[in-house]
């Protein structure tokens, strides 16, 4: 950045050193010479003494010496400040000349050099008339010197010379050429140090010396001046300490000038100054606490001195400028080793700098928008004849001029339109954006991450506005205005390429994905239901909102679907003509007003292909510019918005924040949430299902599902087709053990389906009704869930556009199968005792109770039982519950007597057979088929007796009657069976036969006992018991035979006599 | 004479702010949300250890052009900042300190109301009477 008047000037910034000439020195064709100059100047570190060196020519003109002022009665000083004042003394006027020459101590032709010497020496100080400079003469010899005092020419010839030249001893030095130049010159350059101390020291007097002369009403600039100069001289002399308390005096000496809007200019720019100085000081001393403490002072008195009302820009600009000279001393402290702190630390400064500048950016946008026809002042009255002003801070056009009163307005106004017309041209964004970015790289430094960010967004917004503008011109198919700051020949190369780019024809649309940044346009797309039915129009909004300073107009808004062809449907085509993008109007539909959200509706016809299918915005296209010349499309993908955003629109719904009010048709934007994608589902069907059916399903019967459908449309429906049957997804083995047939007459098997789908119903008319009547055989007990789907098409008009609309209805049905009845089965001896086991050959009752379980009446049709080749019917086994109805809780038995066969030790049991019940629901229609219920019979254990006891014995007998009883006795074994009979006696009976016996059967054979029984008693009366122990099976006991033979009998009384006569008669 | 008093949440959103004058309030808003960096930086430094006996007022976060800022955090990390004009000299530490403490007592008050929501933004009449008495008269 070339500098600014706001600048310091350079000799202010610098560190002052004590300025000292050499001349003498050939340094271009002396080698020697060069040596020594090279060994002055190059590599100077820290611990040199500070002096700034200078090669002149021994003749040469030092700025003349004003003759001195005897009284200063007279005098009116013009200024405070001479500009070049300090380069002068920094610069122009040494404090030292030294002459270096050539000569040693045994030169034969002494004499003449000794003249040419002190002729050079007086060359030098006739330059120096009036001045206080020291002259000091170095002789560069070659020889060693001897240790002083052993060299007797040597002290003689110095004291001639000294005396020739009119010096002081002090002021002579020999500098031998031997291989310690170095050291040498460091010891030399000491002693030209202390010489220059005193030159500044006396300069100092001098300048205090003046002080009495002076008074307070006429001198009040020069109070200032000499403090200054005092201030000044120190710090030349390296005394930082006095500089320091000279330079506060001075500080205050400014502020009690008396100011006016004529000098506050020069008053502030005087402060500025010293408080620069002082500023400086305090950091160097390391006492950066007074530095801040001077600073904030220095800014408490000057905030409020804004001057002229009409330049109340340069007063932010000084400011500023103040701000960012402190910011800089700073970060230089702190370069140097100063720890700074988070809440102190040069980003407040260049923060408040930037401030300032946006201000002073503000300020001359308000003060300098002259008309175009406001013509710069002729002749120019910034142009001062030497190029510079005389005194710091005046005004070209008035300087030196001390009067409050203008003298002549008519210059004071054209040169305040000079300087706001200047000011028009500075570039306020490029000074801010630079203090803004040092800010923020201050403030990164001292983890202050909120206040990066903060300046980084004001940051943003300076440079967005240059960068649309140029977007814009683009778009015209103009050139780009030139960043600022760049280099005048490349800009001049980048405008022709720009040219030649826009005559180009052809290939001028770009494509601008946005979203990968932060675009200035933002867009949300927004369908307005997750859904819509294909009957509908399908609904959307599209929001806009820019984000940039200036409005901004588009020609087309395009929306891209992911079934191209709604594309058509969802486009906005600006009717105006070309050439107006630049227009800034914020009239009309395709312009962006900044801040505001802009909605654009879209409406269209969703195809009936697409039902069922997503639809989905694969981008927004916004275009700028025009197809015909250049433009520019941001595209945003799906529905625009960011990953932020989302979450934002999230956190804006939730929260309870209470928003502002906004007038109608205006929304939020962070509360839109973008819904990119709608789904197309299919029209509400207008028909009534019924269900008709009796629950629960009884296992394997054929289910009655009587499906009613009624059309409610308005016309007649077309291609009716109904799905029925076990809803899908249910589990696998469902679908094996459900099956459906529309044919209630035949049983239906494994190969029928478990749905039914698209059984053609054909057209129904409005109002019309049709009934379908659907079987389901259920194999297993549970729940199961039916679908009834009904499916068919009508035509219908949306948005006048005749579509055929597939519609369909579907109902679900759960139905819970249960078992229609539960079987028992048990073995019961033939004294219906019951059986654990069986005994082979020997007879026993199979007993089945059928207990409904079914809420509805069933109709037993009949039962069969289908035994196992092992059993044997003892007689010929029919059904007796045929044509039974049981109703719930009721229960039918049968028996039958089987016998088995011995089959010796089966493991597991002998398997009985089958029992098949034939059944149907009472309700159910004649020709439904009957359902055979197969149960499986429990298996057996059949065990062998060696000794089966047979007995025959009448029903009843009768007291005082005879009672024949016969046992079999046989024997089941194939072995001779010794068996031992007795006969307990009992009280009802008195009995005839054998008592007591012991006998043989033979294998196979049978023995007959015949008891004579003669019952005593009436009632139920015990038996004399049979006690048979077989002597080979000592395991068999006579409880287990007590099994078969009878205990008991049921023993009438006598009847009476005629009776008795009469039944014999009978 | 507090020109600016906010409530600041422990994740740093804004639980209550109120300035005067009403113009400058993205300013004040600002320098309220700039200032948590520094109360970020003098919290962490309290180290973890002196958490239960530390000092709640954590003294002037910053002075800017125009204004002191000042930080108050309470012990569950809800941090008060209150801004100050400059040119106020009235207002000595021990003011500003007893300011706070009539804030967190305040907003203690607000925390025991049953209806108040931890986490909402403050919508309290009595809390704001109290700033509104610490925003025109020095405490």
């Amino acid at each position: 950045m070339s500098p600014t008047r706001w600048d310091f000037p350079v000799e202010l910034c610098c560190r002052p050193m004590a300025f000292v000439t050499l001349t003498g020195l050939d340094v271009v064709y002396n080698a020697v010479h060069r040596a020594v100059w090279d060994a002055f100047c190059a590599n100077r570190r820290a611990d040199r003494v500070p002096i700034s060196f200078k090669v002149l020519p021994g003749d040469h003109e030092y700025p003349k010496c004003r003759t001195k002022r005897t009284s200063y009665e007279w005098y009116i000083p013009k200024g405070i400040l001479k500009t070049g004042w300090m380069n002068k003394h920094l610069n122009l006027v040494p404090a030292l000349v030294v002459v270096f020459y050539e000569l040693d101590w045994d030169e034969p032709q002494w004499k003449e050099k000794q003249s040419e010497c002190a002729t050079r020496v007086e060359i030098v100080r006739q330059s120096l008339q009036g001045r206080n400079t020291k002259v000091a003469v170095v002789l560069i010899q070659k020889k060693t010197p001897l240790p002083p005092g052993e060299d007797v020419i040597a002290s003689e010839r110095a004291a001639a010379l000294c005396n020739a030249c009119e010096l002081s001893g002090k002021s002579l030095f020999v500098l031998p050429h031997t291989d310690h130049l170095v050291g040498y010159i460091i010891r030399l350059e000491n002693a030209f140090y202390e010489h220059a101390q005193t030159y500044y020291y006396t300069e100092i007097r001098r300048v205090k010396s003046h002080k009495e002369f002076l008074n307070k009403t006429t001198h009040q600039l020069l109070f200032v001046r000499h403090q200054f100069k005092i201030a000044f001289f120190s710090e030349l002399k390296q005394d930082t300490q006095n500089a320091l308390k000279n330079y506060r005096t001075a500080y205050n000496l400014v502020h009690e000038l008396r100011a006016h809007e004529t000098n506050m200019l020069e008053i502030k720019t005087m402060a500025g100054f010293i408080n620069y100085k002082i500023c400086r000081l305090c950091f160097q001393h390391n006492t950066p606490l007074d530095a801040i403490a001077q600073f904030r002072k220095h800014i408490d008195l000057c905030k409020k001195k804004v001057g002229s009302s009409e330049l109340a820009f340069e007063h932010a600009a000084w400011m500023s400028k103040q701000f960012q000279a402190f910011g800089d001393l700073f970060d230089e402290a702190i370069k140097l080793g100063l720890t700074a702190i988070q809440t102190q630390n040069p980003g407040f400064y260049y923060q408040q700098a930037a401030y300032y500048s946006q201000e002073r950016k503000q300020l001359s946008k308000a003060l300098c928008s002259h008309d175009s026809s406001v013509m710069y002042p002729s002749p120019d009255p910034l142009e001062i004849q030497t190029g510079v002003l005389d005194f710091y801070g005046q005004r070209a056009w008035r300087q030196g001029i001390l009067s409050f009163d203008l003298s002549d307005p008519e210059k004071e106004k054209a040169g305040i339109l000079a300087l706001q017309l200047k000011e028009r041209n500075v570039s306020h964004s490029e000074v801010i954006i630079t203090l803004l970015s040092n800010a923020v790289a201050q403030f990164k430094k001292y983890k202050c991450p909120r206040m990066k960010s903060h300046l980084t967004s004001t940051l943003k917004d300076d440079q967005k506005s240059r960068i649309e503008k140029n977007l814009m011109n683009v778009l015209m198919n103009e050139n780009p205005d030139p960043e600022p700051d760049c280099d005048t020949s490349a800009v001049k190369t980048a405008q022709k390429l720009w040219a030649d780019r826009v005559s180009l024809a052809g290939s001028n649309i770009f494509t601008i994905g946005v979203q990968d940044f932060v675009p200035f346009v933002q867009c949300k797309a927004k369908f307005l239901a997750p859904s819509f039915h294909v009957d509908v129009p399908v609904q959307f909004d599209i929001y806009l909102k820019a984000d940039c300073p200036h409005p901004i107009r588009f020609s087309k808004l395009c929306v891209s679907f992911n079934n191209q062809e709604y594309n058509q449907f969802c486009m906005i085509e600006d009717v105006h003509q070309v050439g107006d993008v630049l227009e800034n109007s914020t009239q009309g539909t395709m312009c962006l007003v900044p801040g505001k959200t802009r909605k654009f509706s879209f409406k269209f016809v969703a195809k009936t292909e697409d039902v069922g299918k997503k639809i989905e915005i694969s981008s927004v296209d916004l275009i700028l510019g025009s197809e015909i010349g250049r433009c520019v499309i941001l595209s945003w993908q799906g529905g625009g918005g960011d990953a932020a955003s989302s979450q934002e629109a999230l956190q804006a719904a939730r929260s309870f924040k209470r928003r502002p009010k906004l007038p109608e048709n205006e929304v939020h934007w962070d509360s839109i949430i973008i819904q990119a994608n709608t789904m197309i589902i299919s029209r509400v069907p207008n028909i009534s299902v019924h269900l008709r059916h009796e629950p629960p399903a009884l296992t394997n019967e054929m289910y009655c599902l009587t499906v009613t459908i009624q059309s409610q449309e308005k016309t007649t429906i077309r291609d009716v087709k109904l799905t029925a049957g076990l809803k899908p997804g249910q589990d696998a083995n469902l679908t094996q053990k459900t099956h459906v047939t529309l044919h209630g007459t035949e049983m239906c098997d494994d190969s029928y389906p478990a749905l039914l789908p698209d059984i053609p119903v054909g057209d129904l008319q409005p109002g019309e009704q049709l009934e379908k009547t659907l079987y389901i055989r259920c194999g297993t007990v549970g729940s199961r869930m039916f679908l009834v789907y009904i499916s068919y098409l009508i035509n219908t008009t949306v948005e006048g556009k005749e579509i055929v609309c597939k519609c369909h209805k579907d109902e679900t049905v759960t139905i819970e199968t249960v078992f229609p009845f539960d079987v028992a089965v048990k073995f019961v001896s033939t004294k219906f005792e019951h059986l654990e086991r069986v005994y082979a050959d020997i007879p026993f009752l199979l007993m089945t109770d059928i207990l409904s379980a079914s809420p509805w009446a069933l109709t037993l049709v009949s039962s069969q039982l289908q035994l196992a080749s092992s059993m044997i019917p003892v007689d010929h086994p029919q059904s007796h519950v045929e044509k039974v109805v049981l109703q719930t809780g009721e229960s039918a038995s049968e028996c039958f007597c089987l016998q088995c066969p011995s089959v010796g030790n089966v493991e597991g049991g002998v398997p009985t057979g089958h029992y098949v019940i034939s059944w149907k629901r009472t309700s159910a229609i004649e020709n439904v088929p009957v359902i055979n219920t197969v149960i499986t019979l429990p298996h057996v254990i059949v065990e062998s007796i060696p000794l089966h006891v047979n007995t025959d014995l009448p029903s009843f007998g009768r007291v005082r009657e005879s009672l024949p009883v016969k046992y079999h006795l046989q024997n089941k074994t194939s072995l001779v069976q010794d068996v031992e009979i007795s006969v307990e006696p009992s009280d009802a009976f008195m009995f005839s036969g054998l008592k007591q016996i012991r006998l043989r059967i033979l294998p196979g054979t049978e023995q007959e006992m015949l008891y004579n029984f003669y019952p005593l008693m009436a009632g139920y009366q015990q038996l004399p018991s049979l006690n048979i122990n077989l002597l080979r099976f000592p395991n068999f006991t006579n409880q287990l035979l007590r099994r078969f033979i009878p205990t008991y009998i049921f023993v009438k009384p006598q009847g009476r006599q005629v009776e008795d006569t009469e039944i014999a008669a009978a | 004479m507090a020109v600016c008093i906010a409530v600041i949440a422990k994740e740093n959103y804004p639980l209550y702010i109120r300035s005067i004058p009403a113009e400058h309030e993205l300013k004040f808003h600002y320098t309220v949300h700039t200032s948590l960096d520094v109360v970020d930086e003098k919290v962490s430094a309290m180290g973890k250890a002196l958490v239960d006996q530390r000092e709640l007022y954590l003294g002037l976060l910053y002075p800017t052009e125009d204004y002191k800022v000042y930080g108050y955090v309470t012990n569950s990390k809800v941090k008060f900042v209150m801004v100050v004009d400059s040119s106020n000299t009235a207002l000595r530490d021990n003011e500003i300190r007893s300011m706070f403490r009539k804030l967190h007592n305040s907003y203690t008050d607000v925390m025991c109301n049953p209806f108040y929501n931890p986490g909402d933004r403050i919508h309290s009449r009595a809390f704001d009477n109290m700033v509104t008495s610490m925003m025109v008269q020095v405490c």
